[in-house]
């Protein structure tokens, strides 16, 4: 019977099905429900989040090369950590079927760049699938694991946040056990070993594999042609015919499930069969480039379609219909409205630490976490997001620019997390290569922004059972820092003075946040270490100067009303809290200047 | 299935933590149920950090794309004014607009940079005239004693709209995505619901 499924529980399933025995990821959007839906419903597989995507990769490359249909999941980003590993598992292909999944973010909902992997595919010399519905996402990755096994080389499945993130219903079958013999053989070194010598014998195996690979395509049962009205055929995939084929259902299509390499027999039919062909693609021309140099003459393709954030209907009707388009009325513009950015949680240890470094005027190193979103108006307190850990080798880089100048003027920030996945090495190269830099571990105990996932350091797997858990203060040790302080986040003035100090020193310094746990993590009880489980603005003595407004609490908000204090102080209004959303955590209190903000009642 | 070939677009928008997706999982059981195809689509990278939430849910026989075109919304269930009016343009000229009358300020409001919007019911008067309803979903959910259950007084609303569906279909997608000791809490904020508009 059919189910309605997001796509990544769709490729969860379809791996299951397909035999996978080892799935690995780091958590990034929108990839991350895959490896926690095979974690909690499918225990024939072994799932794990490794501390990274290059890690993730090699585990799953080992599990394939000792015979086990592997997965990797990633999104965009994560696969240029992981790209070490797939440039050369491209060469050497592996035993059991091996899948990497690529989740790409058009439009950048949740990612600091949209990069279009499909470039990766053909960079690599890998064949890549692209689902465009649940459906096809379970379809799709099932079909990857036999081509894989089929042709001796890893798969991309390259999803997007609008495949990912998207229910629809699929019709699921059973598991099949992969009937690859299990094992490792040390005969196949010149396989695997890749040194000279037999890297240039690979080297000729793909261009084979290629060749095969190309023929494979014309054949292939999820690229798709449908002949319709002749007079326009469309060459697109993934979600992109999806939107397509809703605003021009009479058009011809040719939809391509395997994005590379492209079916070229199919194409010079498509070709013949219809007169004018218009190519839909979302980012990069990476479909149009090649078809372009096979020679073909394309009517339409990115003079019309946008070359960057995410296609949807009325872009795809609009970019076809051109002056023809007729756009809907405008009733109110949204541009007006006050818009809605997510925000730091009430109560978050984030907030007060970042409060700190405002007052301190520190230029803030920081990386990607929920804590990114320290760089919006107000805090205003965080200056660069690169990629994850990145903070911490800028800042080494900044001090060698700098010299003494540098001192007492920056800091870098990053998570427990992303200290994990990148973050170890650079504090490393600080101490080895004698530059200065004081690096705050943001430590909230988990993965907070894509939603609560484990990592060496939290003592969980994701399974749930007790593991080891990593002492950030040994790593310091361990890699020369002296210098290691912790500090309570939410104590302002102990956090100005600390971070004052460290970053006044010309050496490597390492500040842990203790006892600091995620608000949403319910295991740590973060609302336990709070002594009054709420605070109200004395309306007596706040003289409305917003001072508690620029530590951007959801809690408080201000009131307008002209008025005065008790003491006779006039004002034009008072700050509110919220006593639904204060959990109490004091850090305004510390903020007031006029005792105006006391313990209130629920 | 009447509709052959028809589509239907619900536009569902919110604030993290309203319940929205909830709602939509309701919906999608129900017209799956019922015979449909169904798509549906949601950005929730950062929703519970207090921003919004939209969601895009397509039925009919068959649905291609997950997203709903611009301007061809069928119905905008709305679960917070400002995110409301937020997307009146989403919504056609004939379609039916169904708004929980809950203000939640977001920072800038907040902070007295800006001003909430005023008049979000007079706006949608003013271009959809009585195809709007506003449905104090708080307000019924406090009654029956648990505010969280305001997304299914919504969801009892919008049933009205589809007279085909019997009621016993949303309360078995109720009872099918609910823990057992939230069943009786929320069929009857169903049955509020239903009755409010």
């Amino acid at each position: 019977m059919k189910e309605i499924m997001q796509g990544n529980s769709a490729i969860a399933r379809g791996a299951w099905e397909a035999g996978v025995k080892v799935a690995a990821a780091y958590p990034g959007t929108p990839s991350s429900e895959i490896l926690k839906d095979i974690a909690d419903n499918y225990p024939e597989i072994y799932a794990e989040w490794a501390p990274n995507e290059m890690v993730a990769a090699q585990v799953a490359a080992g599990a394939a090369v000792a015979g086990a249909r592997s997965l990797c999941c990633m999104k965009h980003v994560g696969m240029n950590v992981a790209a070490d590993v797939l440039m050369t598992i491209a060469y050497t292909g592996t035993k059991g079927g091996l899948v990497y999944l690529i989740a790409d973010d058009p439009f950048v909902h949740s990612s600091q760049n949209e990069q279009d992997s499909r470039n990766w595919a053909r960079f690599a010399k890998i064949p890549m699938l692209e689902p465009g519905d649940a459906q096809e996402c379970y379809d799709f990755t099932k079909a990857a694991f036999d081509i894989s096994e089929q042709f001796d080389t890893p798969v991309i499945l390259r999803t997007e946040t609008r495949v990912a993130h998207s229910d629809s219903l699929v019709e699921p079958g059973k598991r099949v056990e992969s009937t690859m013999p299990m094992g490792l053989d040390q005969k196949e070194w010149t396989k695997y070993v890749m040194v000279p010598g037999n890297v240039r014998v690979r080297r000729v195996f793909i261009e084979e594999r290629m060749r095969k690979l190309e023929e494979f395509a014309d054949t292939f049962k999820y690229n798709v042609m449908e002949i319709n009205d002749p007079s326009v055929g469309i060459i697109t995939s993934g979600v992109s015919y999806m939107y397509t084929k809703d605003v021009f259902p009479e058009y011809s299509f040719l939809k391509l499930g395997m994005v590379w390499p492209l079916p070229k027999k199919m194409i010079a039919e498509f070709f013949k069969k219809v007169k004018k062909v218009i190519i839909v693609e979302e980012l990069d021309p990476f479909i149009e480039t090649e078809i372009r140099a096979m020679g073909y003459k394309v009517w339409h393709g990115k003079d019309i379609i946008p070359n960057m954030f995410e296609l949807t209907p009325e872009i795809v009707e609009k970019s076809i219909k051109g002056k023809k388009y007729k756009a809907p009325a405008v009733r109110v513009k949204p541009e007006d409205l006050p818009r809605r950015p997510p925000n730091l949680c009430a109560g978050c240890s984030h907030r007060p630490l970042f409060y700190a470094l405002k007052k301190l005027n520190a230029f803030v190193f920081g990386d990607i976490g929920c804590y990114t979103l320290a760089a919006a108006p107000p805090l205003s307190a965080l200056h660069t997001t690169i990629c994850m850990g990145g903070g911490v080798g800028m800042a080494h880089g900044a001090s060698k620019a700098l010299g003494k100048e540098g001192l007492g003027k920056f800091v870098a920030v990053l998570g427990d997390s992303t200290f994990m996945h990148s973050g170890i090495l650079p504090l490393a190269d600080i101490v080895y290569n004698k530059g200065y830099g004081t690096v705050i571990v943001l430590d909230n105990r988990i993965t907070g922004m894509t939603g609560h996932q484990e990592h060496p350091g939290t003592g969980f797997t994701i399974r749930q059972e007790p593991a080891n858990m990593v002492d950030y203060n040994e790593i310091g040790k361990s890699v020369g820092v002296k210098s290691i302080r912790y500090i309570d986040p939410y104590n302002i003035k102990e956090c100005m003075e600390v971070i004052k100090e460290e970053m006044n020193k010309e050496e490597a310094s390492l500040i842990l946040c203790k006892d600091s746990p995620c608000m949403l993590l319910r295991r740590a009880k973060p609302l336990e270490k709070f002594k009054t489980p709420l605070f109200a603005i004395d309306t007596d003595k706040c003289r409305g100067c917003k001072v508690c407004l620029e530590i951007n609490c959801p809690a408080i908000s201000w009131r307008e009303g002209a008025g005065a204090t008790a003491d006779g102080h006039k004002r034009k209004g008072t700050a509110f809290i919220n006593p639904d959303q204060c959990v109490g955590c004091e850090v305004c209190v510390q903020v007031c200047k006029f005792e105006a903000i006391v313990p209130g009642k629920k | 299935m009447k509709d052959n070939g028809k589509i239907t677009n619900i536009f569902l928008s919110g604030v993290g933590g309203q319940g929205a997706i909830l709602a939509s999982n309701i919906l999608g059981e129900v017209f799956i149920k019922a015979g449909y195809d169904v798509k549906k689509a949601e950005v929730h990278g950062m929703a519970q950090r207090g921003g919004d939430v939209t969601t895009h849910f397509r039925f009919g026989k068959k649905v291609y794309s997950p997203l709903i075109k611009y301007g061809d919304a069928d119905y905008l269930l709305s679960f917070e004014l400002l995110e409301a009016i937020r997307y009146i343009n989403w919504v056609k000229p004939e379609g039916k607009i169904i708004i929980n009358k809950s203000e939640i300020f977001p920072p800038s409001v907040n902070l007295g940079q800006m001003a909430y919007p005023k008049d979000v019911e007079k706006t949608f008067k003013k271009y959809f005239k009585d195809n709007v309803w506003m449905i104090d979903g708080q307000g019924i959910a406090k009654t029956l004693g648990n505010v969280q259950s305001a997304n299914v007084v919504l969801v009892g609303a919008f049933s009205n709209f589809f007279p085909e569906i019997k009621d016993e279909q949303f309360i078995d997608a109720i009872k099918t995505l609910l823990a057992p000791k939230l069943h009786d809490l929320n069929v009857k904020a169903f049955y509020e619901g239903k009755k409010a508009l």
